[in-house]
Parts: C-alpha cells; sequence; structure tokens
C-alpha cells in the first residue's frame, strides 16, 4: 500500500461511518427542506397471490389519494412486487431501504413479512405490517415491526366467538360440523386453532370429521364426497379463494346442502374473485374475518371515493387495513417532524387512533408491536355481495340460516 | 357407503382418460422417434389458454375449440419437426434433452410475458352441472372433458392401424433402418408424428380449460404427471397411457377417500414404484413401439 492514493485504517473507517450514516443524515436534510418522505410497499401484486396483493395496493393508492396530507410533508410510495415468493420480501426491502425509504409497509403474506422484518430489524427502518397473520411476527422481540392485523391466534378466537353467537343470531342450534382446510402453514394453524379454542369457549357443536387437502389440489370432489358422507350441520371450510370456489362447485354438483357453510377465519369467501364465480351459489356462505365498520361515517366515504377510483372493484378487508396502514404512516410522520426512520418508529410507538374504518378499538401498539383492538366480524354473501351479520352493533343484514338448498336457488 | 365409493370411482375413470390425452402426445413422439419431449407440460398449457380465449374472447365451448386447436398446434408441431428438431434427431440424449428444456423455458416466458402470471378460470353456470347416470352424479364438464378425449384416443387408434402414414409411423416406430430401406420418407414421418404429438398436448389443454385455472406454471406438473401415466402404462403404448391415466385417476380417488386428501398424490407415486418394480417397461410397454 504504497502510492499517492493510499487508503489509510483512519480514511477507511471514515468513509465507512460516513456511508452508514448518509441515509439518516439525508433523510433528516430531506425533512429541513420539506422533500417527501419515501414509503416503500412491498406487496405481492403478481403470481398465486396477486388477486390480494393487487387489492391491498389498491387500498394504498386509496390512502395516498386520501390521508397522505395528513403528514404534513409530502410522501413518495414505492412499490415492490415480491412476486408471490416469500423469499422475496428480503429483497424488497433491502433494494427499498437502499432507496432511502423511512418506513415500509407490507407484506400480505406471512412468509414474506417475516423476510422482510428481518432486514427491517437489521437495518433499523419500522415495518408496519398491513396484512400478515403468524404469530411469531411479534413474538420475537423484533423492535421495528408494528402490525394492525390479528395474530392467527386472535383471528381464530375471534372468528370462533362469532361462531358461538350464530345460534344467538337465529336461535338454531347445529350439532356437528365438519372442519375441512387447506393443509398449508395457514390452515393448518386456522385448524389448530379452531380445535384448540372449541372446548375452551364451551361451543356446542361436535366437529365429527376433520378433512386437509393439498394447497395445489385441482379438484376437490373426493374432499367434498367425504364431507358429504359425516352428514354434519356445519361446513367449517378453511381456504383460500380458488378452494373456496371449487369447494361451492362440487357442492353444488354433489347436491350437498349442510345447515350452513362458515369460514373460520379464512380468506376467499370475500372476495369478488369467488362471488363472480360462483354467483347464487355462492350466497348465504358465511365467513368470520376482521372487517371494516360499514355503519361507520369514515368508511362510508373512504368506500365512495374507492368506487370512483375502481370501478368494480370492491372495497374488503384487504384494501381496509392496507388504507389503515397509509392512515397509521401518516398519522406518525407527522407527530415524528422528521423522515428519521427512529423518530417515526418512535412515533408509531405512540399511536393512537380512535377514528379508523376496520371494526375494532382504537389502534394502538402494544410493547410487541401489535394493535390488540382489532375486532372480528361474521359476514354472509347475500346477492353477491358480503354484508355484516354480527356482532348486532355493526350489523347490515339479518342471516339467513339455515342456507336454501342449491336445487332451490 | 358404496354409492360414495361409486361416485368416486367414476370422477377417477374420467379424470384418468383426461389424464391419458395429456401422456399420450409424449407417449406416441417417444415411441416412433425414441425423443423425450420435456416441453410437453408447456404445449398442454399452450392449448390451456386457447380455450381459455376461446371462451373469453367468442364464447367457444373447449370442446368446440378442441378440433381447431389440434389443427392449429399439429401444423405447429409439424413445421418445429421439420425445421428444427428433425435435425436433433441423431444427437446425444443430453443434446436433445436442453433442445426440449430450451422449448420449455421460451414457451413458459412467452405465456408470462403475454397472459401475466395470473391464473385464469373459466367460469360459468356449466360448471355447476352434473348427469345423473344409473344414481352416479357425475361432473358433467369432466365429462365432456374425457369424453372429447376419449375420442379423439379412439381416432388416434383408428389413424394409426388403417391410413397409410399411421401404418408408415408404426413402422418407422417398429424399425426405423427398415423403414427407410423400403422407402418411408423417415423426416416426413417424424414431422408428422410431431404434429400429433403437439394436437394431442394441445386438445388435452383444450379439455382441461375448465377443470383447472390455467396459468404458466402449471406445464411441470402436466409434464410431470404425463411422465407417471406413460411410465406406468409402458412408453410409446398408447393403450397403455390409457389405462395408465385410467389407474393413476382412480388410486388418487379411492387414496382420498380412504385415507387423506392430501396423501393423494403420494398414491401415484407409489402406483410408479410398484409397476417399475414389477414391470420395468410399464403395463403394456413390451417393446416400446406404438401399439
Amino acid at each position: 500500500m504504497t502510492g499517492k492514493y493510499r487508503l489509510s485504517r483512519r480514511t477507511f473507517l471514515a468513509l465507512g461511518t460516513a456511508a452508514l450514516t448518509a441515509p439518516m443524515v439525508m433523510n433528516r436534510s430531506a425533512w429541513a427542506q420539506g422533500e417527501a418522505v419515501k414509503i416503500g410497499i412491498i406487496l405481492p401484486t403478481s403470481g398465486p397471490l396477486a388477486v390480494p396483493g393487487q387489492a391491498s395496493r389498491r387500498g394504498i393508492e386509496l390512502g395516498e389519494k386520501l390521508l397522505a396530507e395528513a403528514a404534513g410533508r409530502p410522501l413518495e410510495f414505492i412499490y415492490t412486487d415480491t412476486e408471490s415468493k416469500a423469499e422475496n420480501g428480503r429483497l424488497a426491502a433491502e433494494r427499498l431501504i437502499q432507496d432511502g425509504c423511512s418506513l415500509l409497509i407490507g407484506a400480505w403474506d406471512s412468509g414474506t413479512t417475516i423476510s422482510a422484518a428481518q432486514v427491517a430489524e437489521q437495518q433499523q427502518v419500522p415495518l408496519l405490517v398491513n396484512i400478515a397473520s403468524a404469530p411469531q411476527l411479534t413474538e420475537q422481540g423484533y423492535t421495528q415491526i408494528f402490525r394492525n392485523f390479528t395474530p392467527a391466534t386472535t383471528l381464530v378466537y375471534n372468528a370462533v366467538a362469532r361462531i358461538k353467537d350464530l345460534s344467538e343470531l337465529t336461535g338454531i342450534q347445529p350439532k356437528t360440523a365438519v372442519l375441512m382446510h387447506v393443509n398449508d402453514t395457514f390452515g393448518q394453524g386456522v385448524a389448530g386453532g379452531v380445535n384448540a379454542l372449541w372446548d375452551r369457549l364451551g361451543i356446542d357443536i361436535d366437529i365429527v370429521e376433520e378433512i386437509s387437502y393439498d394447497l395445489r389440489a385441482r379438484d376437490l370432489s373426493v374432499e367434498v364426497a367425504k364431507a358429504k358422507s359425516a352428514n354434519a350441520d356445519l361446513l367449517m371450510p378453511v381456504t383460500r379463494v380458488n378452494d373456496a370456489i371449487l369447494i361451492v362447485r362440487e357442492m353444488v354438483k354433489q347436491d350437498f346442502n349442510p345447515m350452513g357453510i362458515i369460514g373460520p377465519g379464512s380468506p376467499g369467501p370475500y372476495e369478488k374473485a369467488f362471488t363472480d364465480a360462483t354467483g347464487k351459489f355462492g350466497d348465504q356462505y358465511i365467513t368470520c374475518v376482521p372487517w371494516y365498520d360499514p355503519t361507520n361515517e369514515s368508511t362510508q366515504s373512504a368506500i365512495s371515493e374507492f368506487q370512483g377510483m375502481f370501478p368494480g372493484e370492491r372495497f374488503e378487508l384487504n384494501v381496509g387495513f392496507s388504507y389503515e396502514a397509509i392512515q397509521i404512516a401518516a398519522d406518525a410522520i407527522s407527530r415524528a417532524e422528521s423522515g428519521d426512520p427512529q423518530a417515526i418508529r418512535a412515533a408509531l410507538a405512540g399511536t393512537n387512533l380512535t377514528d379508523h374504518i376496520m371494526f375494532g378499538g382504537p389502534i394502538e401498539f402494544d410493547e410487541k408491536g401489535q394493535n390488540p383492538n382489532i375486532g372480528g366480524a361474521m359476514l354472509q354473501n347475500q346477492d353477491s355481495e358480503p354484508l355484516v351479520i354480527g356482532p348486532k352493533e355493526i350489523a347490515v343484514a339479518e342471516p339467513i340460516f339455515p342456507m336454501t338448498p342449491f336445487s332451490d336457488r | 357407503m358404496s354409492e360414495l365409493y361409486l361416485n368416486v370411482i367414476a370422477g377417477g375413470i374420467l379424470n384418468g382418460i383426461v389424464y391419458a390425452l395429456i401422456a399420450i402426445g409424449l407417449s406416441i413422439i417417444f415411441g416412433v422417434m425414441r425423443l423425450v419431449n420435456f416441453a410437453h407440460g408447456e404445449m398442454v398449457v399452450i392449448g390451456m389458454y386457447a380455450g381459455y380465449w376461446g371462451h373469453e374472447l367468442v364464447g367457444l365451448s373447449p370442446l368446440a375449440s378442441m378440433p381447431i386447436v389440434a389443427i392449429v398446434m399439429f401444423g405447429v408441431g409439424y413445421l418445429l419437426q421439420k425445421s428444427v428438431v428433425n435435425s436433433f434427431a441423431d444427437r446425444p440424449q443430453h443434446v436433445q434433452f436442453i433442445l426440449f428444456i430450451s422449448f420449455a423455458l421460451v414457451i413458459t416466458g412467452l405465456h408470462v410475458m403475454l397472459f401475466g402470471p395470473d391464473p385464469r378460470g373459466i367460469f360459468s353456470l356449466a360448471s355447476f352441472e352434473t348427469y345423473t347416470v344409473a344414481g352416479l352424479r357425475l361432473d358433467a364438464t369432466r365429462v365432456q372433458a374425457a369424453g372429447g378425449a376419449l375420442a379423439l384416443i379412439v381416432l388416434l387408434l383408428v389413424f394409426l392401424q388403417l391410413s397409410t402414414i399411421g401404418r408408415q409411423i408404426r413402422a418407422a416406430a417398429d424399425n426405423r433402418i427398415g423403414a427407410q430401406v423400403v422407402g418411408i420418407p423417415i423426416a416426413h414421418v417424424f414431422a408428422v408424428t410431431a404434429g400429433i404429438g403437439m394436437a394431442c398436448a394441445g386438445a388435452a389443454g383444450s379439455l382441461v380449460a375448465p377443470l383447472f385455472d390455467t396459468n404458466p406454471f402449471l406445464a411441470a406438473e402436466f409434464t410431470l404427471l404425463a411422465f407417471i401415466v406413460v411410465i406406468v402404462g409402458g412408453l410409446g403404448s398408447l393403450v397403455g397411457a390409457l389405462v395408465g391415466g385410467v389407474l393413476i385417476g382412480v388410486v388418487e380417488g379411492l387414496a382420498a377417500l380412504m385415507l387423506s386428501p392430501s396423501m393423494k398424490s403420494m398414491f401415484s407415486y407409489a402406483l410408479l414404484v410398484v409397476v417399475l418394480l414389477a414391470r420395468p417397461a410399464g403395463l403394456f410397454g413390451a417393446s416400446g413401439a406404438t401399439k
């Protein structure tokens, strides 16, 4: 190392420190100059999860239009597509942080969110989870993760509690049920949760059969035939959207008419792809999920704006939670008065939003970064629209139970 | 309970006939040219997209699209064989392998570029229809797909038995050098065979479009399924492919019913292992020729 441009240890250390602190300094100076605060959005907008990923993106875009002003500074949104591959969460988070993002929002599915969370934690940039239910996200001692969505345990708890309410709402007590679930991490987690909570919550319905099926199954005729042969009062499917369609199609073909179909906390039946594909046969399907409060004025104005921006699309939970993520982000940035990721993190920890659209208590985060106040609603498809039938305080329709046989529709 | 089993077996047979048509294209190309078409699943997916777009754009039922798709794919297969694959016929197997893998990658890439990665399903009220025959409830779309597949398989068997080019194909399959010696135009026969293989793949794709949502990445599953069916039935045997397909369809259905639905695909592999141990050439694979 002789020569005019020798790199000494001190110079190396100085350059290294400068490189590491540059993004922080740049963020602060950006705020001082009134420049945009960059927010990185990580979503699966292509691949198998594209349908909910694109719905989430619509929610972000709606929030960008209606709520971003509340930040008090311009916000710049940088979108990345994970192509529905969990490993891309990490790459997306790294790229967005490198691009100067002060806050990340995402990533819809648990696997991708976990891989993005590791980078966020390492780089000390907060990650606001719009949707992802893996309990470990807020149970691993991460300091940068804030989740405004129910962990699987709460999701199932709320769903089972709503199923318990069903007999009160309808005055009819089903006696037996078949639990049918997809065998991926989500499906097995929910099925395990249902079994664990069933007795604890004193549900007086006997689960007589449990049927698991492959996520990649292209034909569920045998599975539905097996469920039919159990002759139970309720079918409780834990699905994604495509398998929910296959199940209903097979039920119609096999003339399988239980007293009701109730999804205990799974996606699918409330999605437009489902109601479009099943039409009248998808009606009366009940599902228990976190949902927006349809009686709230803020919700009604958000839905009205959404319909103008995205004609023909449905405002559902993916849209709602993603929209709320922007509300939370704008509020935190406004209170942080800085584009510094750690100032935003501190502001996120102090969040307390009482007027928001998703059903539940105020948005706030506990010491683990979890919002503990998210409620669960019971929806039923009626005339191809998912309507809230419980709990009573936000219900907009009466439950139809027992369901009408398929041949009479 | 017996009604449940009979319904599952009937559904398995219908699925199996469609599996057979998916596999026959692979089988005939191998039987005649000794080429293993690793792009077979991709060709099935081309047929699926054709069936899907035929339905979406002009309202054609997949059964009606099937002959059009088969004719177009025959032409593409014929030209591809004449222009590219014939010059690889005598190359080492690893070179042929690379050629077909490159076809597969190009086709999948084109599908992603043209149609995107998202699944596309054909949904209509017809998807909910059933036929009731002797107490059995049969899925209408599956009956139509199996009926179309069976008709095409029978037509192909008759063609191979009775037509001049069919006899030339069988002669080339039995003894290529002998066929050349007696003046059979081998390059033309190979091109027709490739055309038939692609036509079968495309027709099968069109027929299964209402059963499975179409996406570019389904191809690997179809290639694997076709391999299992032709190995069980016997490489190069059309009857073997039909029997292999039906066996796999029924075994999958019964395994799902009697054990666990999530274990059903395991049983097609178990059947493959049993057949390979008991009859390494497959159930109908005596000489590998097209029977």
